[in-house]
């Protein structure tokens, strides 16, 4: 934590290109959202409620899971627990953008992550592996992702009637295949297909026999314990050269 | 302990939200700053980071019906072949959409 070189050099116009670059993505999630919208509606919640979550919480799956344990009373800890359980892949995802972040001053830092989710961070992950470094797209993406959830949401809980079951079109499979099209497009090394390997063994087994919603960061702490103890080649030479090596 | 769902109520369940999921962005990012950065540890989180896809759509694939299976697949086809990601996701959609009016 000694570093205090702040090097990243931030291009505003970059990110700019990056939110016309998540467009398409988002309209998928505008339909999303607007899914949401209805689902908050029928469990009870205002148009503004309804709205003013998304605007704040911003993250899908764990807001439907809340408005699905709405009612008349709802118990404070079950919802703290599901909505953590739900978005605890964000810690996952902050920890490994930040050799990345750690270049950038810390105000900044945090601001970024307001709209870090998972179609951003999924692009800017999959460019750091090819030693690019974008964090114009966690903000431009992000952004772009923000507001067609919150314009989403609003179609939804106002004109939600009007939409036909999404499902007919696909439209529930966009973020899986989305997510499936970042991983296959980046490196697939020996390491990395292990890595996969047992991550998808440990995703399936937490999924079955865990605690709901615990499936993705035991799968992904998995996959990354494989990385652990398995270098790349040319980084096992560097630091056996090194001896330390703290860059 | 639990909230009636009254306005004022409804205001301190989404705030209650708001900062569960404002901890989960900001929580890795600041434990990390308190770990040094070494090769193996960098390893870790880079395998971490692609492991989380892989965690994320695997039950998907395994839970969803066939037409989630043949959406999942179809990306995965067409994306080795082409390599281009939004051609790939049309494609898995329109395999849902089409396995599941035909189903």
């Amino acid at each position: 934590m000694s570093e205090t070189s702040y090097t990243y050099s931030f291009d505003a116009r970059k990110a700019r290109t990056e939110f016309f670059r998540l467009m398409p993505i988002s309209l998928f999630v505008l339909a999303f959202g607007a899914a949401f919208g209805l689902a908050a509606i029928q469990e009870g919640l205002s148009p503004l409620q309804a709205i003013l979550m998304s605007t704040t919480v911003f993250a899908g799956a764990s807001q439907f899971a809340a408005v699905d344990i709405w009612g008349a009373e709802v118990s404070v800890l079950p919802l703290i627990a599901v909505v953590f359980a739900i978005n605890s892949r964000h810690l996952l995802m902050g920890a490994s953008l930040y050799p990345m972040l750690k270049t950038v001053p810390p105000g900044q830092r945090y601001a970024m992550l307001l709209v870090l989710t998972d179609a951003n961070w999924a692009v800017s992950a999959q460019e750091y592996q090819a030693g690019r470094h974008n964090l114009e797209v966690i903000v431009g993406g992000g952004l772009v992702l923000w507001l067609a959830w919150i314009a989403g949401t609003a179609l939804g809980v106002y004109f939600g009637g009007l939409l036909q079951n999404p499902k007919t079109l696909g439209l529930d499979m966009v973020l899986g295949c989305f997510l499936l099209a970042m991983a296959l497009g980046g490196k697939k090394t020996p390491r990395v297909l292990m890595a996969w390997l047992v991550a998808g063994a440990a995703s399936l087994a937490a999924w079955r026999w865990l605690p709901p919603n615990m499936h993705v960061v035991a799968g992904a702490i998995a996959g990354g314990l494989v990385g652990l103890f398995w270098l790349e080649p040319e980084v096992r030479a560097r630091t056996a050269g090194e001896g330390t090596d703290d860059h | 302990m639990t909230i009636e769902t009254s306005t004022l109520g409804v205001l301190a369940l989404i705030a209650i939200m708001a900062v569960v999921t404002l901890i989960t962005r900001f929580g890795g990012v600041f434990v990390m700053s308190f770990i040094r950065i070494n090769a193996r540890t960098e390893s870790f989180i880079n395998t971490m980071a692609s492991s989380v896809l892989i965690a994320i759509i695997v039950p998907m694939a395994v839970s969803g019906d066939a037409g989630a299976l043949a959406a999942l697949v179809a990306t995965a086809a067409a994306m080795l072949a082409i390599r281009k990601p939004l051609p790939a996701i049309a494609i898995g959609l329109m395999a849902a959409a089409s396995v599941r009016y035909l189903v």
